[in-house]
Parts: structure tokens; C-alpha cells; sequence
């Protein structure tokens, strides 16, 4: 048995919105530096499952555990919601489906990487702005472009904007929401591979949530197949993609290789 | 312009339909609890029931609301609006005090126990037992960031400020400067950001550890706060990008003062521009002492100008 | 040497008579008196009553008379009064079902017990302009009706709820007092009381503009007028001494009854939902508007869409009072000029810098963006921080 700590575990977690829908008996543990995907249909559950799991609602049974960077592991029902927030902006990152929904549209590119240090004490402007220069070149963005708002880029560059104010602070978590359905097929290539790479650069451990088993096979060490809001099949991503056992998951990967 | 049959103004009386500062006691009552929890928590904005004044909400009824929340029979009003007494929103707002409380009122900083204000803050340094009432429009620092109030209040309560620096690193990205010039935010107590109401920043200073009470009061949005005496008040920067206030080539016109805030008058077409002092009170006061001097404007004008030469200058007759 | 000017005050005097000047006219016209205002203007007078929320039609027509027709100055001369009276108690709530008719209509239904009855109403009026006006016109009294209105007028809604086909309104658990926005401040999420006081105090365009947007595909409520009915109430104060309540007056009110449809959720099967409203004196432009709005403010709670600006409540409750709204638009006439001298001098400062680079060719200063300024560059602080 490894003596390694997990970064998260979820203990029989339930959450459902109006008694059908939601997730159901959801348990996992996630390790530090690790990926793990979360594929299935719309409708599986898997949305809500990661809004739940990252404490944006409240889980209506089970727990979630996270290894705090101050007190330890910790059920995060415990923490107030001050602490809760704090945690989201520091320790975890949250990277949307829709890159406007995680940006300030209206402020710079350089202002919206600077904002969590800012929000954490940073007060020199000149180091603000170069470390939001060196994130930029990081997500392979031109350095010139550090004051442009995003309403100037390409969906591609605000996906990878939003990627870098999140990534900022250093987070050793984060959740990411279908990070490439709004992309085009030909950027979401580049923007796996750039994920790729930083998930490795920084150690991140990551919940990515798809429909598309392609970003599982790239991006994600193990992978867990949602159907009806029920976990039906985990294990290492190849495994589940060349060997699925579940009837389930043969379909979902059948189609794949058909298409 | 003003007819000479018109005859100057008399003091106005106590209008006696009217409870002594127009509110009734359990209103005052109210609004001095929710004062006294603003001078608790300093720069935190409390909730009132704000009433319907006579005055309309834009005009100053917070600042009215509060000064008629704590004058007393023997307390010495003084009303000023952008600096001067003279003003006719200060003048308003004068004579309805005088006409619900029938307390003295003055014209100099010195002898005033309260003073409520518009947009500045007097220049004779202010003393112990002096109160400040300031007329506040928009209270809520974060109101352009974030436009409900549910989301910026729990803001505040998780002292989540981030935000309002993202605006001062706009500024710089895009000016070289931080932008704001008045309504500067400030952190209070090291705890709450607060706006100080629309003082320009060259006001900003005064607030810091100063030894009167501040009381903030903003009728239509419902809120007052407080800064009390002594309190650390601090206007935000970077610390590559300190916090500076506005300079002046030009010295006042009537008393040659160097280190008030000036208002610019436009004398005729050609754009011919004097500069006087915005707190008419001081200036006469100044004047009044500097004619003994003797010392013509024009010479003190020229020193002013050799002196200037920190940042945040204007040029004597910038373009236009 | 620069001479400043004062005599503010006696400028202030002076408008005084040149406003009492200007709202009299002609003195060789008869002067409007209070009983014409209230007799012949109503619809003005019952307008001021809602908005100032203060029911009394001679103060009405007075704050009419001294505002020389501003309706809502006039609202705003009722509200500073009201300020100052004392609170001596609360009525019982008003019981509408009791009403002395004088109009009562239903689109939901052909024909109601009682009947449809329009009274005196501009709706079936051609809107053409009626040139004997000009004159005084002589008008005969009103023949008395043949038969009576009938004794039993139950309201549509009471009916519909009989059924379960409409959701029954119920007190809060415990039956609390209801909330008073003149004594305390709104805070969000509001209750349903402190919506409908609030609505009920509102401006009337406000209103109509939002419950028209409600129709016009911002929000979703496809509704019904159920019942809107205009005459007297009794008001009734409950007196401890006595141990039973006393009637001591009589208001004239307009209540409208929208219901729209519901879809039902896992709790409730699916029903009619109310939208109310309630105003003084006769304005029924104002009571549809204002049950509109309220339905559209319950959107979320009945678990709908809930993202037009009418679902909004923060939107909706923060805008409807045009007393507030008047003072702080119209405040922009007062002398701003401090601030807009540090607008100037930071301007003048920014253009001279601008020069500055323009003249040294090519050379970008160290932190500002190479990229050629933005044209045009906005003003700083355009809106944010506007006082």
C-alpha cells in the first residue's frame, strides 16, 4: 500500500438538485501531480459532480476531504465559507468550458493573470506585470498583447488566458470544465498539449470533466466513466481504453473508433 | 445683477411645527445606534432607515440625516459645499438647520463643533472634539467591479479587495498613472476599503489619524460609516507607484497660498485663467493675515514656480 | 485681482419669488383651489397618493397645487410630510372582497357572479379630442341604475383558489408583522412583503415599462387578468381598550389580480400563480403594471428561467422609486467643479505627456504599451465614480 497522501478523497457523495438528476455514491481519491478525468454523456452527472466536489454547492450526502496547506486533511464541510473561498482562490484553480465566464472581459489580459496576486498583497506594479509577462509567454501568447482585453482574442487565447489566472498563484489543484468543447478542433490540440505540459511543469493535479475520451487519453493518468450519475467504470486511462470491462464504457469507446 | 431693492438675507427662524432637527427622537435614536456601530467598526457601512427629507436623496440628505442625528442646542454648524459656505446647496442646507434647530451657525473652521461637507475637507487642520459629516452619493468601493450588493458585501466581509487594485494597474497600464482624482479609495484601519465621498485625492491625507470624528452618511443608498479619531486611513498604490496629490504652479490669487487647492476661474474669451483657493473661509482668513506683509501676489506667484518641479505637475497654461 | 462673488443666499431668495411667480400665472386668472384639484384631477391626485404612499386627497391636491402640476414633485412634497406625522397604529389588512364596487371587470372569465361592471373608465372611449371641453360644459347628473349591483361580488381569484386551481397565499409561519420600508432599509433577497411595498410606492412608467418588457419576451409569464376591481374599503383599526375593532375611515383603491400558469415542481402539482397589486385611489394602469412585475419577481422562486431584467430584483427594487431617482439624477446640477478641476489637471497632465512622447521620437517610456494609443482613449472615471 503507498504511504502517499491523497490531495482529495470523496467519500460516497451524493448531490442531486431536484431528486433525479446529480451524482450518485461518488468515491475517488485524487493524488498529488495526478490527472483524473471524469468522461460520460450529457446528462451523466459528471457537471455535477465537479461542482460538488469543488464546493461550489454543497454535497447533499457524503464528504469531501482535501489536504489543506495550513491545518492538514480536512473535511471541507468543516471550513467556513471564508476559508472555503480563500482555498479556491489560492489553492485551487477553476477553469471553465467558457473561457468569458473566467475572465474580466473588460480588463487587460496583464490585469486579469495579476488579479490573485493582487487579491493575496502583491503591491509592486512593475513585478505584477512581469510575472503576468512571463505566464503569457508561458501559454504562448505574444508578449505584447499583455494589455489587450480578451475581448481582442481568439477563443483559443482566452481559454489559455483564463488557464494562466488561474495557474498564477500556483495551485496545486485544478477543476476544469470541458477546458476544449468551445474550441476548434484544430486549437484544441495545441491547447491539450500546452496542458500537458504544465500539468508535468507544476506538478498540478488536475479533475478534468469531457465528453471526449481523445482529451482523457492526452491529458489524464486515470479516468473514472460516469452514466446516469453513477461512477460505472475507474482505472488507468489506457486500461479503460483499450481494455474497457463495463458494457457502457465497450459502447463509448466503440463509437470512438467508428468515428 | 441682483436688484438693489432686494434686501440681504435675515437669519432664519426656528420654525416651531417642527421637532428640533426636523427627525423624530426615535429616528435620531436609530441613526445613532447605527453611528456608533460605524465608529466601532471603522470604515464598515452600516444600514439605516433612511427618511424622506426635505431635501432631494442626491442633494445631501445622508450627510443632513446624520448631522441632524447628533447636533445639540449648544453645537456650531458650519455647511460648506466644494470648500465654500457661499454655495447654494451649502446655503440650502444652512438655512434649513437654522430654520429646525435654531443653533448657531459659522463660517470659520475654528469655532465649529460640527461640520458637514461636499466634496471637501477644510484646510485649517482640524481638532479634537470637532466632527466632520461628509455628504456621501455612492458609498460601496466596489460598485464598478460588481453591481449587486449581495455579492459586495460578502466581498467586504471576506476582505476581498483584489478587485479595486486591478483598477489602479488598469490606470497605470494604460496612462502611466493612476487615474482617480477624487473618491480616491482608501483602507481603513487596515481593515475595510471605503470611499471617502467625492474629496478630491488632495484631501485624502487630512483623513489619516486625524484627531476629529468623521461620520459618512449616504441618504439614497441607505448606509453611513465612520472613521474614528486617530484612525489609520490609507489611500490604495502600488509601492512602485506611490500615492501622490495634486500640484499647483500657480499660487492663490487673492491670499498667495502654495499648498491649498486651487479652482481655476475663467476670467473671459480669451481663456484668461486666475486660480483661488476652493476653501474661501481659510483664504479670506489667510489674506487677512499675509496683508500685513504686504507682499504683492505676482512675487509669491514666482517663487511657487521656482520651487515646482515634483511630479503631478501642471504647466502654467497647459494646452487645451 | 480676482474678486469672488458671493450672494448665494439672496439668489436663493430671489428664485423663491420668481417660483411662486412662475407656478401662479396670470394673476388675472382665477386661481386653482384644492376642491377643484381633487374633484376634477383624480386620476393626478390618486397618482401622488400610491407614489407618496400617503393617503389623503386634499394634501394630495395641494402638494399638486405647490409643485404647479410636476407629479412627481408633488410625490415628493407627500413623502417629506409624511416623514414627520406620528404612527398612532396599524389597520387590519383591508378586505377587497367586501369592496363598494364601482368597477369590476374579469378577462378570464364571460360573465362572474355579480357581473362584469366597467364604471367609469377610459377604456372604451374614442381617443379623439373633445373640442366642447374648451368651454365649460354642462353636465346632467347621473340617472340612478334600475336595479342595484349585486349583494355577493366574490373575487375571481377566491373562486379559482376554491378549485386548487390557483396558489393560496398564506401568512409566514407565525404571522410576523410585515416588513415597512419607511422605517427600515431593503436588504436582499427581499421578502414578498417588502417587494409589494416597495412596487406599491413605485413610479408608475417604471412599472409599466417593466411589466411590459415581461410581455414583450423579457420573462416569461403569459398572463391573465383575473379580476381588477376599483371602489371603497373600510379601514379598520383594532382598538385594545374596546377589544374589537372600529371602522375609521373609508379609501378608495384599485386592485388587480394577474394569474399565469405553473408549470408544478416535485412538491406541487401544477397551478395558477398570482401576480398582485394594489394601489390608492383609481389607477389601474398602475395596479396591472405593478402584479406583473411582482409575478415576474417571483420567477426563481417558482424555479423558472429568471434572467430578464424584470426577474431581477435586485434591478427592479433598487429603480422604482422616483423620489430617489429624481434627486440623484438632478443632483448633476450641483456644483461638481472641485472634481472636475482634479478631472482637468489630470487631463492636462496626461495630454502634455502625450506631446512629450510624440515630440521624442520613437522612444517608448519603460512601462506604458508600445502599442499606439487607443483612439479615443476614454475620459478616466467616466461613470464609476460620478457624485
Amino acid at each position: 500500500m503507498s504511504a502517499i497522501q491523497p490531495l482529495l478523497s470523496v467519500r460516497n457523495m451524493t448531490h442531486t438538485w431536484d431528486g433525479v438528476h446529480g451524482c450518485r455514491d461518488i468515491d475517488f481519491d485524487l493524488f498529488p501531480g495526478e490527472v483524473l478525468c471524469v468522461v460520460g454523456e450529457s446528462g451523466s452527472g459528471k457537471s455535477t459532480l465537479l461542482q460538488a466536489v469543488s464546493y461550489q454547492v454543497t454535497p447533499k450526502f457524503g464528504s469531501v476531504w482535501y489536504d489543506t496547506r495550513d491545518a492538514g486533511f480536512t473535511d471541507l464541510a468543516r471550513l467556513t465559507a471564508a476559508e472555503r473561498r480563500m482555498l479556491a482562490r489560492t489553492d485551487w484553480g477553476f477553469v471553465r468550458q467558457n473561457a468569458r465566464d473566467g475572465l474580466r472581459m473588460q480588463v487587460s489580459a496583464g490585469a486579469n493573470i495579476a488579479e490573485r496576486l493582487m487579491a493575496i498583497g502583491d503591491r509592486h506594479y512593475g513585478d505584477l506585470r512581469a510575472v503576468a509577462g512571463e505566464w503569457l509567454s508561458k501559454m504562448e501568447i505574444e508578449a505584447d498583447r499583455l494589455d489587450d482585453t480578451p475581448q481582442q482574442f481568439s477563443g483559443g487565447m482566452q481559454q489559455r488566458l483564463q488557464i494562466a489566472r488561474n495557474l498564477v498563484t500556483r495551485p496545486r489543484m485544478v477543476f476544469m470544465d470541458e477546458p476544449t468543447a468551445s474550441l476548434d478542433v484544430s486549437v484544441q490540440a495545441r491547447l491539450l498539449d500546452l496542458l500537458r505540459q504544465l500539468v508535468t511543469d507544476l506538478d498540478l493535479a488536475a479533475i478534468v470533466v469531457t465528453h471526449d475520451l481523445a482529451v482523457a487519453r492526452l491529458l489524464a493518468h486515470r479516468t473514472v466513466v460516469m452514466r446516469g450519475g453513477y461512477i460505472v467504470e475507474s482505472g488507468l486511462t489506457d486500461q479503460i481504453l483499450d481494455d474497457p470491462q463495463h458494457p457502457y464504457t465497450q459502447l463509448l469507446v466503440s463509437s470512438i473508433l467508428q468515428s | 445683477m441682483i436688484p438693489a431693492h432686494v434686501h440681504p438675507a435675515a437669519p432664519v427662524e426656528r420654525d416651531p411645527h417642527y421637532n428640533f432637527g426636523y427627525l423624530d427622537e426615535s429616528t435620531k435614536r436609530m441613526l445613532r445606534r447605527a453611528l456608533l456601530k460605524a465608529v466601532a467598526i471603522p470604515g464598515y457601512q452600516v444600514p439605516f432607515g433612511s427618511r424622506e427629507m426635505p431635501l432631494p436623496y442626491g442633494w445631501g440628505t445622508g450627510g443632513i440625516q446624520v448631522t441632524a442625528a447628533i447636533i445639540g442646542a449648544n453645537d456650531v454648524l458650519k455647511v460648506i459645499d466644494q470648500g465654500s459656505d457661499d454655495t447654494t446647496n451649502a446655503v440650502n442646507i444652512r438655512r434649513f438647520f437654522g430654520r429646525v434647530t435654531g443653533v448657531a451657525t459659522t463660517e470659520s473652521t475654528r469655532d465649529a463643533s460640527i461640520i458637514q461637507t461636499r466634496h471637501r475637507i477644510p484646510e485649517t487642520p482640524l481638532g479634537k472634539g470637532q466632527i466632520m459629516v461628509y455628504q456621501v452619493p455612492i458609498p460601496e468601493p466596489l460598485r464598478w467591479l460588481e453591481p449587486s450588493e449581495t455579492e459586495t458585501r460578502t466581498m467586504h466581509a471576506l476582505a476581498e479587495y483584489g478587485g479595486m487594485h486591478v483598477r489602479l494597474y488598469e490606470d497605470i497600464a494604460q496612462y502611466g498613472h493612476i487615474a482617480t482624482t477624487y473618491d480616491y479609495p482608501v483602507m481603513v484601519n487596515g481593515r475595510y476599503m471605503m470611499r471617502p465621498s467625492p474629496i478630491p485625492k488632495f484631501d485624502n491625507p487630512k483623513l489619516d489619524h486625524s484627531p476629529a470624528l468623521m461620520l459618512f452618511g449616504a441618504g439614497r443608498e441607505k448606509r453611513v460609516y465612520a472613521v474614528p479619531p486617530y484612525t489609520s486611513v490609507k489611500s490604495l498604490d502600488f509601492a512602485d507607484h506611490p500615492f501622490t496629490i495634486e500640484q499647483w504652479d500657480e499660487c492663490c490669487d487673492v491670499c498667495g497660498s502654495t499648498n491649498t487647492f486651487l479652482d481655476e476661474i475663467i476670467l473671459d474669451d480669451q481663456g484668461t485663467r486666475r486660480f483661488v483657493c476652493s476653501d474661501t473661509e481659510y483664504c479670506a482668513h489667510h489674506a487677512a493675515g499675509a496683508e500685513d506683509k504686504k507682499e504683492p501676489a505676482q512675487q509669491r506667484a514666482a517663487a511657487a514656480r521656482v520651487d515646482a518641479s515634483t511630479i503631478g505637475h501642471i504647466p502654467a497654461g497647459a494646452a487645451s | 485681482m480676482y474678486v469672488a462673488v458671493k450672494g448665494g443666499e439672496r439668489a436663493i431668495l430671489n428664485s423663491y419669488d420668481m417660483l411662486d411667480d412662475y407656478r401662479r400665472g396670470d394673476p388675472a386668472l382665477p386661481e386653482l383651489t384644492l376642491p377643484q384639484i381633487q374633484a376634477q384631477m383624480p386620476l393626478a391626485v390618486s397618482r401622488v397618493m400610491a407614489e407618496g404612499g400617503l393617503y389623503d386627497t386634499h394634501l394630495a391636491a395641494l402638494a399638486i397645487k405647490q409643485a404647479a402640476g410636476d407629479l412627481i414633485e408633488a410625490v415628493f412634497l407627500l413623502r417629506a410630510y409624511r416623514t414627520t406625522l406620528a404612527r398612532l397604529g396599524s389597520s387590519i389588512p383591508i378586505d377587497t372582497a367586501r369592496m363598494n364596487i364601482q368597477r369590476r371587470i374579469s378577462a378570464t372569465f364571460k360573465d362572474v357572479p355579480g357581473g362584469q361592471i366597467l364604471g367609469p373608465t377610459y377604456d372604451y372611449t374614442q381617443r379623439l379630442l373633445d373640442f366642447t371641453l374648451e368651454a365649460n360644459r354642462h353636465t346632467t347628473p347621473l340617472a340612478p341604475a334600475d336595479e342595484p349591483l349585486a349583494a355577493a361580488m366574490p373575487r375571481v381569484t377566491d373562486i379559482l383558489q376554491h378549485d386548487a386551481l390557483l396558489q393560496a397565499e398564506a401568512p409566514l409561519p407565525g404571522d410576523p408583522a410585515p416588513f415597512d420600508l419607511t422605517r427600515e432599509p431593503l436588504s436582499l433577497p427581499a421578502g414578498r412583503d417588502a417587494r409589494l411595498q416597495n412596487l406599491a410606492r413605485g413610479d408608475e412608467g417604471f412599472l409599466l415599462a417593466m411589466g411590459y418588457s415581461t410581455q414583450r419576451g423579457y420573462g416569461n409569464t403569459h398572463p391573465f387578468a383575473a379580476e381588477i376591481r376599483y371602489g371603497s374599503v373600510e379601514v379598520e383599526l383594532f382598538v385594545e381598550e374596546l377589544g374589537f375593532s372600529v371602522t375609521i375611515g373609508e379609501i378608495d383603491v384599485t386592485e388587480c389580480q394577474m394569474v399565469s400558469q405553473f408549470a408544478g415542481n416535485a412538491d406541487a402539482g401544477p397551478q395558477f400563480t398570482r401576480g398582485y397589486g394594489l394601489a390608492f385611489g383609481y389607477g389601474e394602469r398602475r395596479a396591472m403594471s405593478m402584479s406583473l412585475v411582482d409575478r415576474a419577481m417571483r420567477a426563481t422562486e417558482l424555479g423558472e428561467a429568471g434572467d430578464a431584467p424584470a426577474n431581477d430584483q435586485e434591478f427592479v427594487l433598487y429603480h422604482t422609486d422616483n423620489v430617489e431617482a429624481s434627486g440623484f439624477v438632478q443632483h448633476l446640477k450641483l456644483p461638481h467643479y472641485v472634481d472636475f478641476q482634479a478631472s482637468l489637471e489630470l487631463l492636462r497632465r496626461l495630454r502634455s505627456e502625450r506631446d512629450a512622447h510624440a515630440d521624442t521620437a520613437g522612444v517608448a517610456a519603460p512601462d506604458a504599451s508600445t502599442r499606439p494609443a487607443p483612439a479615443p482613449a476614454p475620459l478616466p472615471q467616466a461613470q464609476e465614480f460620478t457624485s
